[in-house]
């Protein structure tokens, strides 16, 4: 289907100079959370600028990520709209996207909005991946008022990244960023 | 910056003047390995590759169908996001294996092709994940026995020689842990419930158990592969010390039903299946061969 594209918003010349592409693409926000933005999550791994040229890269948070081309589609349209001519999104698996990526930022945002912030992803030693047979022994701050006193009611939640817990002190069932 | 671009957000792009029109938010499909470098080095053979990925890639495609055949019918709100949740990792594993096989063997054939366009006899799964699972107990013991020997194998599979393949194994093995972890809990609290769950539990584990040996068994396209392809001989240990410390906790036995013999040498990695793969793949199939250039 044709349809007509919206004319940039500045001139392109003055953008390719004026313009720094990494500023641009961190400002675009995650379509599942999108209270933070791809940067703020780790999912922006890197943006490479060669005068009117941007290539961006990339990396799923898991396998079944439903929002890549979303993600892609938004970076492309928000590049082209600062006034780059050729935005290339590239996805790039290695290494495997991990929560300790999340910024300082993402996790201050995701607890304003009632989310969770991941704890350290365990090191893996060597030898065979861990079995954990009771639920995941963790420490989850209820984002909403701020008791330690918070259980696990289920392991996935909504999305892939997220399990869900409710607090014993305040009784509000709320959503955490699982640590991988 | 205006204030309507201000509020611009992924969903205002679906609207009207965006130049990429979907249907809804999560359709429309891209390479999922698309600007990833997909050459093959000189030294492994393409065909052999490809062969191997579809194995790996069918298993995922063909279960994550038969847990998604779950959806509404799950015990409790929390397993029915579980189990989607389960299905949405094990489809992307899928999607990127498959897209992964048509790279290898230069044919460049998409998922698409392989998922849609193939038919019974090309599909290279083991038997364990084509069973629709008779009740929650019969999940949660495939899931157990699937999730442990898939997650022994891709953390082997990280430092395969095939770089794309090690990256998507690293990838699953961070998700192949929480499916283990959520199987595992499930088998030791109706194994160690009450008397009607504990027999239900046992019940479901003897039902699937003839289908593990299949999955040890190894094929001469993984043994060709050498250095890429995971030995799977050598999984059974690691895979029996986790089922053996699930089983005790679960206060379980340990199954001894006899394992399901291939057929003329031949079974699911072979391309020789049971009649249970031909309904998943009618349902996966048929909207897409009744309208092949349909696009979604």
């Amino acid at each position: 289907m044709v349809t007509p594209t919206r004319a940039p918003a500045v001139d392109a010349r003055a953008a390719r100079t004026a313009v720094d592409a990494m500023a641009v693409a961190a400002t675009v926000p995650d379509p599942e959370l999108p209270m933070v933005t791809l940067a703020d999550l780790g999912i922006l791994r890197s943006v490479r600028q060669d005068a009117d040229r941007v290539t961006v890269t990339i990396t799923p948070t898991y396998s079944g990520c439903p929002a890549m081309r979303e993600i892609s589609h938004d970076l492309r349209h928000r590049l082209e709209q600062a006034g780059f001519a050729e935005v290339i999104v590239r996805t790039e698996l290695s290494p495997p996207w991990s929560s300790d990526w999340i910024t300082e930022e993402g996790r201050n945002k995701l607890a304003a909005a009632g989310i969770a912030p991941p704890n350290p992803a365990a090191r893996r030693g060597s030898g065979p991946v861990p079995l954990t047979l009771m639920p995941m022994p963790r420490t989850v701050d209820c984002p909403r008022c701020g008791s330690a006193r918070t259980t696990q009611t289920a392991a996935f939640s909504a999305t892939a990244c997220k399990a869900l817990y409710r607090c014993q002190s305040c009784d509000e069932p709320f959503e955490y960023v699982k640590e991988i | 910056m205006s204030e309507h671009e201000d509020e611009f957000t992924a969903y205002h792009s679906l609207g009207e003047d965006s130049d990429d029109h979907r249907w809804a938010f999560g359709t429309g499909f891209t390479d999922p390995l698309e600007g990833i470098d997909t050459s093959v080095a000189s030294d492994i053979d393409g065909e052999a590759l490809a062969a191997y990925c579809l194995m790996l890639g069918d298993d995922a495609l063909v279960y994550s169908h038969r847990l998604q055949q779950w959806m509404m019918k799950a015990p409790e709100l929390e397993e029915e996001t579980a189990i989607a949740n389960i299905a949405l990792d094990l489809l992307g594993q899928a999607r990127m294996l498959l897209a992964r096989a048509g790279k290898a063997d230069g044919s460049g054939r998409d998922e698409d092709h392989y998922a849609y366009f193939r038919a019974e006899a090309e599909f290279r799964n083991v038997r364990l994940v084509e069973h629709l699972d008779a009740d929650f107990a019969e999940l949660v013991a495939r899931l157990l026995i699937f999730s442990t020997w898939r997650l022994a194998l891709f953390d082997g599979l990280q430092v395969a020689k095939d770089p794309v393949l090690a990256a998507i194994a690293a990838k699953g093995v961070k998700e192949l842990t929480y499916h283990r972890d959520y199987a595992a809990q499930w088998v030791v609290r109706l194994g160690d419930g009450t008397e009607v769950s504990k027999q239900k539990m046992q019940a479901a584990l003897d039902v699937v158990w003839p289908m593990v040996d299949e999955l040890f068994t190894p094929h001469p396209v993984e043994v060709g592969l050498h250095d890429v392809a995971v030995d799977v001989t050598t999984l059974r240990a690691e895979v029996d010390v986790v089922l053996d410390t699930v089983f005790a906790t679960a206060m379980l036995d340990r199954p001894h039903s006899a394992p399901l013999a291939p057929v003329a040498g031949r079974s699911g990695r072979d391309g020789l299946h049971t009649e249970a793969l031909g309904y998943v793949l009618a349902e996966l199939q048929s909207v897409a061969r009744a309208y092949p250039d349909a696009t979604w």
